[in-house]
């Protein structure tokens, strides 16, 4: 590339140094918003993965702690000191954290890397104390660097997450199960909601589109990329509401997890429907 | 009287400039750049503005309207805050030639350096397509090249790293040759490296900005990241194509 072309930096407005932005629009709520369920749900998790209580009641068993280590495994966990949620809700986390979606999401709230479009957080303008933290502030190196270079495993944390589906999907089956037969309760409803809405974020994934067919050039060229081709187009309708997948889901599981909390602990009734 | 519109418009150039304030009559259906044409016939004759199509399709008039990269043909006066001045400058990532009008020579550059399409059968009427192969590529055709995507890039609009990375468009561009299916060059490396996709954190105001409506992260940028997963990330797609379980790449060196 020419010299001239390398200098070719645009020069700020006179009149605009010291401006961060020209919108008029509220650019700013959406990051705010993000922060605030974002970090509260973060707390709430990190809170109730902690209690190692009430975390079952009935046939229903909170996401946060499934599966069930003690009862499944109880020679390896039944002496295990901690609460065993510790164990599990790394592999969601590690899901949520390098998924392409919530990295947008969080690049912006948590580190405003951008904030919004246009919102010009550039060398005069102070970072948020995480961009610092992981390096974002001694020069833009994206996800080329440690930490961030790590988020290429995201497929990694994928395949984890497709199992949990199948791990959710059981106790949501064994949430109709009680010792008296099968019944409905209210609780059996929001384990099938939780799992369910948890299938459609884990599977609307990304490097799950890469995987089935996303990494194929010619569709047409056998049977085999013919049937991908269609997965993939499936997926893809999926893959357009994978925002909305990310925050029911998220929001979902908070409730699933307070909802058992709060019947195990007595506070709320479980109602049961038939 | 009918209604007004107050516009405050960049004027100056790469030395430096200022708002300055002009009050257009509004009429219904009127767009940004018509208002522009406005100043230009009876307020301002010298106001540099550029455009040609006045449809949206032409890419020229790309500009920051009360802050937001936008076309001006495009952006209908009826949905801007016009009981306070709206902001008209040019797009803030490229050079100022004079007033609105930018110089986008620096995406030319980055364009030259893409291996163009190169099929192994240069017989074109021996091709065959199928729609489906030819469904995703089509998106990234749409491209006008208004650069808005280039603009509000935070890579290169904040961090100035336009040596380094090749922006939107260009991945725009990469993701449509390296999903051809007649296309025989591998571009991996090139987007790896020179392309510098790993700068990319998919903030996706790209997308927000495309008047074209290409989804340039969700359909080209994550893909092609995927694609470079695969071949410099992840050791057991490394190790299925060493024993033959998945297919090599058939593809050679630029
Ligand atoms: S998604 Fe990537 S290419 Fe698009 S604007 Fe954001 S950083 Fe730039
Ligand atoms: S990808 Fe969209 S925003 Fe970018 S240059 Fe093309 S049309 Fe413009
Ligand atoms: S991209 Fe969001 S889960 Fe994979
Ligand atoms: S004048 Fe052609 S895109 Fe606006």
């Amino acid at each position: 590339m020419s010299d001239s072309l390398q200098a070719m930096k645009s020069t700020p407005l006179k009149s605009t140094q010291g401006w961060i932005t020209f919108r008029t629009d509220a650019w700013w709520v959406e990051p705010l918003l993000t922060l605030i369920i974002l970090g509260s749900f973060g707390m709430y998790a990190t809170w109730a993965a902690l209690q190692g209580v009430n975390y079952q009641w009935g046939p229903y068993l909170s996401p946060f702690y499934s599966p069930n280590l003690v009862e499944w495994f109880p020679q390896w966990f039944g002496s295990w000191p901690f609460s065993p949620a510790v164990l599990i809700l790394p592999f969601p986390l590690v899901f949520r954290a390098t998924c392409y979606y919530y990295r947008k999401a969080y690049y912006r709230s948590f580190f405003t890397s951008p904030p919004a479009c246009a919102v010009d957080i550039t060398g005069q303008a102070p970072k948020s104390p995480l961009a610092l933290l992981l390096g974002q502030g001694k020069g833009y190196t994206g996800e080329t660097a440690f930490p961030l270079i790590l988020q290429n495993a995201h497929r990694y944390a994928f395949y984890f997450a497709a199992l949990f589906i199948f791990i959710l999907g059981y106790d949501a089956i064994k949430a109709y199960v009680w010792t008296d037969g099968f019944h409905v309760g209210v609780g059996s409803l929001v384990l099938t909601i939780n799992v369910a809405l948890l299938g459609l974020y884990t599977f609307s994934c990304h490097s799950w589109r890469h995987l089935l067919g996303g990494c194929i050039d010619c569709f047409s060229c056998d049977k085999m990329t013919q049937v991908r081709h269609k997965a993939w187009e499936r997926q893809s309708l999926l893959n357009e509401k994978h925002m909305q997948f990310a925050w029911a889901s998220l929001l979902w599981v908070a409730f699933s997890d307070i909802y058992v909390r709060l019947v195990s602990s007595g506070v709320w009734t479980d109602y049961r429907l038939f | 009287m009918s209604k007004q519109a107050v516009f405050n418009v960049y004027r100056g150039s790469q030395e430096g400039g200022d708002f300055q304030e002009f009050t257009v009559p509004v009429e219904e259906g009127m767009v940004v750049l018509d208002a522009m044409h406005y100043v230009q016939g009876f307020l301002c004759p010298d106001l540099a503005v550029r455009w040609n199509c006045k449809a949206a399709k032409c890419g020229s008039c790309s500009a920051e309207i009360n802050g937001k990269p936008g076309l001006m043909c495009k952006t209908r006066i009826d949905d801007l805050p016009i009981e306070s001045p709206v902001s008209v400058q040019p797009i803030k990532s490229f050079p100022i030639i004079k007033d609105l009008v930018t110089d986008v020579s620096w995406n030319f550059e980055m364009n030259k350096k893409i291996t163009p399409f190169t099929p192994d059968n240069e017989d074109v009427s021996s091709w065959r397509y199928y729609q489906e192969d030819v469904d995703r590529v089509q998106e990234f055709r749409k491209c006008i090249e208004c650069f808005l995507c280039q603009d509000v890039c935070h890579v290169i609009r904040n961090h100035e790293q336009k040596p380094k990375f090749v922006g939107p468009r260009f991945m725009v561009r990469l993701a449509s040759l390296e999903m051809h299916p007649m296309d025989r060059v591998d571009r991996l490396p090139f987007i790896k490296e020179e392309a510098g996709i790993g700068l990319c954190n998919i903030t996706k105001c790209c997308t927000e900005v495309c008047p074209e409506d290409i989804h340039i992260t969700d359909n080209a940028i994550i893909p092609l990241k995927e694609r470079v997963v695969d071949e410099y990330y992840d050791p057991v797609v490394g190790l299925l194509r060493g024993i033959g379980i998945l297919p090599k790449r058939n593809k050679k060196k630029p």
